[in-house]
């Protein structure tokens, strides 16, 4: 079987984290800025970083709405943390202009556990990945405060103020993530991506 | 280096090494603008800064107006931790460690141990791994930059010399930056431990460096950036992200700069792109000739 090719969105962040997991678990991978290098792809993931930063460079550059028909076309797609955001149909706690590619029927929270000094590392059981519970690092991390029912929740917080928070989603291909896979060497949550992108390409 | 904490199962841990390293990895590829009150903020967050650093008065303005440059006021700060919803960066004086426990108290996302105040202490820097707010400091080569990670910092930025305008000291402290980590790729394990000698610095850092071919945390450059070209040079000569000071808000067209060089610093291996965006940006901020520069007043010296 030939390897899929995935793209990550390359506008700004942690984007060499996620390609270097990404090819460690066998996919291709290409940046893309471009709507052109959209075009290559097989799924799509979004990273960590500033999600109006990344929103706005999207804007400029033409790439929003190609993103939006992509997604929109079934393009698999895998969001973490600021990629969460980018993936949600709703936001709160955002600038009044801040757009979003959406693709999730969810309500994403921005910085939603607090500035820097709160951010942590925590244990999250995700459904699907198997093994023991997932070690997520949440930076200036987003949640998601409501979703639809066809939205499946994946995992959630245990333990501390936010308690009970969902922080892992799936509707159909689109998968989001509040915390940092590409940071901690556990590459189940990129594993179960290439999997999914492998199976519909 | 290893973490300093693991979590268990039921208790998030903050203020750890990852979390602190891992705070800069989401700033990569982007462009943290010197700000003095919320409008400027608000300017640079519309233009796709991905932090704001919050101060009093830019390093043009140090210079120019001379006197001891120290920690904002709260309220200003506070202020600019409300107008924008991007990360709030705030400068503490070299070795000034009440300064830094008050930035951390007022909440700011991450803490520049900078050079451009005036220092605090001539011979020694925070101890930054106390702190559960990240810190940022300046280098000016490799031994400098190894220096501040083992006292705890989480991100290193090239110094330049703030406040002129000029990129020829940021491209001097990111080729020495280069160089050193190059360098240390050649050498065997015995020659090692002499680097680590001459360079002053942990040889675990050091060995870690030479294995990895990068420093062991995210590299920024800084002082003189003031154009979109000069923002993809650094780039192009390996920093991870861009820091403007005077150069946006001393210039013609602060918004239309600061957007010009966010794009330039994402495109900035398309000279189709810097082209683009750097035509008709209105005046630059005007230059200071390094050379000129009185001894005392090249702030790329301070810290050790």
């Amino acid at each position: 079987m030939s390897a899929p090719t995935i793209g990550v969105l390359a506008l700004q962040g942690d984007v060499r984290e996620h390609r270097a997991v990404l090819e460690q678990q066998g996919a291709r991978t290409v940046a893309v800025r471009r709507p052109e290098e959209l075009e290559q792809v097989d799924g799509l993931v979004l990273p960590g970083g500033e999600s109006t930063t990344i929103a706005k460079l999207a804007d400029r550059w033409g790439l929003l709405e190609p993103l939006r028909a992509a997604l929109g076309g079934g393009l698999p797609a895998y969001g973490s943390c600021a990629g969460m955001i980018l993936l949600a149909d709703r936001l709160l706690d955002a600038p009044a202009d801040q757009q979003t590619i959406g693709g999730l029927d969810v309500t994403v929270r921005r910085n939603a556990f607090g500035r820097q000094v709160d951010s942590f590392e925590s244990e999250v059981a995700v459904q699907g990945l198997g093994g023991p519970p997932v070690h997520a690092v949440f930076i200036r991390a987003p949640w998601v405060e409501e979703a639809a029912d066809t939205v499946q929740v994946l995992g959630r917080v245990s333990g501390g103020p936010a308690d009970g928070r969902i922080v892992a989603v799936r509707q159909g291909d689109v998968v989001a993530t509040s915390f940092h896979p590409e940071l901690t060497g556990d590459t189940r949550m990129h594993r179960f991506f290439v999997e999914l992108v492998r199976e519909r390409s | 280096m290893s973490e300093n904490v693991t979590a268990d199962a039921d208790t998030p841990s903050t203020g750890t090494d990852r979390v602190k390293r891992g705070m800069a990895e989401q700033l990569k590829g982007g462009v943290i603008m010197d700000v003095v009150d919320a409008a400027q903020a608000r300017i640079a967050e519309d233009a796709g800064a991905v932090a704001v650093m919050a101060l009093e008065r830019v390093p043009a303005d140090i210079r120019a107006q001379g006197g001891i440059a120290r920690m904002s006021d709260p309220d200003m700060i506070q202020g600019i931790i409300d107008a924008v919803s991007i990360p709030v960066m705030a400068k503490a004086r070299i070795g000034h460690f009440v300064e830094a426990q008050v930035l951390q108290s007022l909440g700011v996302d991450y803490i520049d141990e900078s050079e451009v105040l005036t220092p605090a202490d001539e011979a020694h820097h925070i101890v930054k791994t106390g702190f559960t707010v990240p810190f940022v400091c300046g280098a000016t080569n490799l031994g400098e930059a190894l220096r501040r990670i083992s006292e705890g910092a989480a991100m290193i930025r090239s110094k330049g010399e703030a406040g002129t305008g000029n990129v020829v000291e940021a491209t001097r402290h990111m080729r020495a930056l280069r160089a050193g980590i190059r360098a240390l790729g050649t050498l065997d394990e015995t020659e090692l431990y002499v680097a680590a000698k001459e360079l002053q610095a942990p040889y675990d850092l050091v060995a870690e460096v030479a294995r990895t071919g990068k420093l062991p945390v995210v590299l920024f450059t800084a002082g003189g950036i003031a154009t979109p070209a000069d923002a993809a040079m650094m780039m192009q000569l390996g920093a991870e992200g861009v820091f403007v000071g005077s150069g946006i808000f001393k210039s013609g067209d602060p918004a239309q700069r600061a957007a010009a060089i966010v794009q330039a610093t994402t495109f900035h291996d398309d000279p189709a792109v810097i082209a683009k965006v750097s035509r008709g940006l209105g005046e630059a901020m005007v230059g200071i000739n390094v050379d000129t520069l009185p001894a005392d007043q090249k702030y790329s010296s301070r810290g050790w």
